[in-house]
């Protein structure tokens, strides 16, 4: 058998030509203007180059050129799907170089307002993967819950994305106690819209199809990229900031860190929708909590937090504080630090220089998505041209937060 | 409390074994900080990821900070991340405009972006980079934004053409941001104030 083999005729192989195409910078699956240059053998993906900077708007820039209360609007336009907690991790930096400490309903708030933004960033990125690969309800119900999300975010602060509600201190004002039990009835009904959502997506054949043995991360490679967040969970290594680095009232709380198994894109999925869940449970404990700790929501240093609108109207010193605190702002002292929170992506963390002056003078924002993104090229080397939208899908980026 | 004394006895410990190429720690808001040589960063970094009690394994960022009036006016700063030590370092190098860094794409691939952008936005260079090129910025664009030097609104603005049907750049015409000066007269201003040039030097200020 194996002469006849031998005895073929030798057919001289063609050389074939790269195809390289451009996926994006408008394309559906892009998640946002993300140009892929794209090296393909076939249908086989080759070599990834993404091009990323088409949202850059210099943030970093920007912020040297203005206070510190200045700069926290900038942090919700960052990853602008869940926007209070990149709010949450600039503060704690600024926190930590005036060495102010919050209130602990304020540390409620954080947290519960943290966790609104972790499920309103799972329901978008899951239901929209699910969309990547050819699932059209999965949004439409998971949008759905968004915009109740939304409106708590709205009964909060007063706008459905750009909060500007963590200030340096606490929180900008107290939540109404309506909107508590409001939060709490919807966080009782929502384990009922996973599981719907589930029921769609997680024993759908061709979701599975396009998902599972996806984009495989090993623990090595988590590591060695930079990974954080459900990247390197999904991957089965247990590491979440909330647990091993606790910040605001996160060592209190009754909550478990999903795992994966396989480290594919399944997995990941299937970690973002269990922490939807385990995010319902923070909520539930937070409302209780909120119940039951009365109290001021910002801290009562003067020199940082600006006074109350009603209490200028009264006090001379209250009035001084304000046009201070809101032209010129406050002054952290010299030093650099680094304040790292669990946002959904990842680790989401602010690196602070400050020369002594109202204005930080470097803030360099390290973004979740940037190190995912970056190992696009790897992820996708072997795959088919399909599985590239898929790996994206899982990737969860958003490019308010990588291209800044 | 504890966690930063036994980091602390690990710094110590680190520029003694680095021999040289760690100047020494600095401790503040509860964060360690190395200082170190810029030509041997790599063997620093290596150090501090295969050290048993150190394990840095993850490059959380690299970023560049200017200080112009210095000589080596650049900063590369690199946090780092122990998982299994659960403790974080912040190391940091000096360099200028024309002296390369060495790459640390060898010890943690994820340096390539960082790496990248730290080029693209204050013109640090790093010494074998597999693909050194600019990463944020438009294609085509000149200068880098981040230094201080570079002004905050940019040199050239684009807009959309309806007679040549695309996109064109031009300088900018738009109005200059109003760069307040917050110094209080009373404590940090070292200019003379207006309406004081009379008065003699030294005078009341």
């Amino acid at each position: 058998m194996a002469d006849d083999a031998a005895n073929l005729p030798v057919v001289p192989e063609t050389p074939v030509r790269k195809f390289n195409i451009n996926f994006g910078p408008q394309h559906p699956a892009a998640h946002g203007v993300l140009r892929l240059v794209l090296e393909l053998d076939g249908e086989i993906v080759e070599r990834v180059d993404p091009h990323i900077g088409l949202l850059h708007r210099g943030t970093e820039k920007l912020m040297e050129y203005r206070t510190y209360l200045q700069n926290v609007p900038y942090f919700d336009r960052l990853d602008y799907v869940a926007p209070m907690n990149q709010e949450h991790a600039f503060c704690l930096a600024i926190e930590k170089l005036l060495g102010v400490d919050v209130p602990r309903r304020g540390s409620i708030i954080r947290v519960l307002y943290s966790e609104i933004g972790r499920v309103l960033n799972h329901l978008l990125n899951v239901t929209t993967q699910a969309m990547d690969v050819g699932a059209l309800t999965p949004p439409l119900w998971g949008f759905e819950e968004r915009e109740k999300l939304m409106v708590f975010y709205e009964r909060a602060c007063g706008a459905r994305l750009h909060a500007n509600y963590f200030r340096p201190g606490g929180v900008h004002q107290d939540l109404p106690p309506e909107l508590i039990e409001d939060i709490d009835t919807w966080a009782k009904h929502f384990p009922k819209v996973c599981d719907d959502i589930e029921s769609l997506i997680t024993g759908n054949r061709i979701f599975k199809q396009r998902n599972v043995d996806i984009g495989v991360v090993t623990r090595e490679e988590a590591l060695n990229w930079g990974f954080s967040g459900v990247m390197v969970r999904g991957s089965g290594i247990a590491w979440d900031l909330r647990r091993n680095q606790p910040y605001e009232i996160y060592n209190e709380l009754d909550f478990d860190i999903p795992l994966g198994l396989n480290g594919d894109c399944y997995d990941r999925y299937l970690c973002r929708m269990q922490e939807m869940r385990e995010s319902t449970k923070i909520i539930r404990q937070c409302v209780e909590l909120l119940r039951q700790t009365p109290g001021p929501v910002m801290s009562q240093d003067n020199k940082v937090v600006p006074p109350k609108r009603g209490e200028m109207k009264r006090s001379m010193e209250a009035l001084i504080h304000h046009f201070k605190l809101y032209t010129e702002g406050f002054k952290t002292p010299e030093g650099d630090v680094y304040a790292a929170v669990e946002a959904p992506k990842g680790e989401f963390g602010v690196y602070l220089v400050s020369d002594g002056s109202n204005r930080p003078y470097r803030c360099k924002i390290r973004a979740p998505g940037y190190p995912h993104l970056a190992a696009m090229d790897w992820l996708s080397k072997g795959h088919m041209l399909a599985d590239v939208s898929a790996i994206i899908g899982s990737l969860d980026v958003v490019f308010g937060e990588i291209d800044r | 409390m504890s966690s930063l004394e036994s980091l602390e006895k690990l710094a110590d410990g680190l520029v003694t074994k680095a021999k040289g190429a760690i100047d020494g720690y600095s401790v503040a808001f509860g964060e360690v900080t190395l200082n170190a040589h810029a030509d041997r960063i790599v063997e620093v970094l290596t150090l501090l990821r295969d050290q048993k009690d150190a394990q840095f394994q993850q490059l959380v960022d690299l970023c560049g900070v200017d200080y112009p009036e210095r000589a080596q006016r650049f900063d590369v700063v690199y946090h780092l991340l122990s998982l299994t030590r659960n403790h974080r370092i912040r190391v940091k190098v000096r360099t200028d405009e024309d002296t390369a860094v060495p790459s640390v794409t060898g010890v943690y691939p994820c340096a390539d972006w960082y790496e990248r952008e730290a080029f693209d936005m204050y013109g640090i260079f790093f010494s074998g980079h597999p693909d050194l090129r600019r990463i944020l910025t438009d294609y085509g664009f000149h200068g880098h934004p981040l230094r201080k030097d570079f002004p905050m609104s940019g040199y050239v603005e684009l807009r959309y053409d309806d007679e040549l049907k695309r996109v064109v750049y031009e300088p900018v015409k738009s109005v200059e941001f109003r760069n307040w000066d917050f110094m209080s007269p009373w404590e940090g201003a070292d200019y003379v104030l207006p309406g004081d040039e009379k008065a003699p030097a030294g005078g009341a200020k």
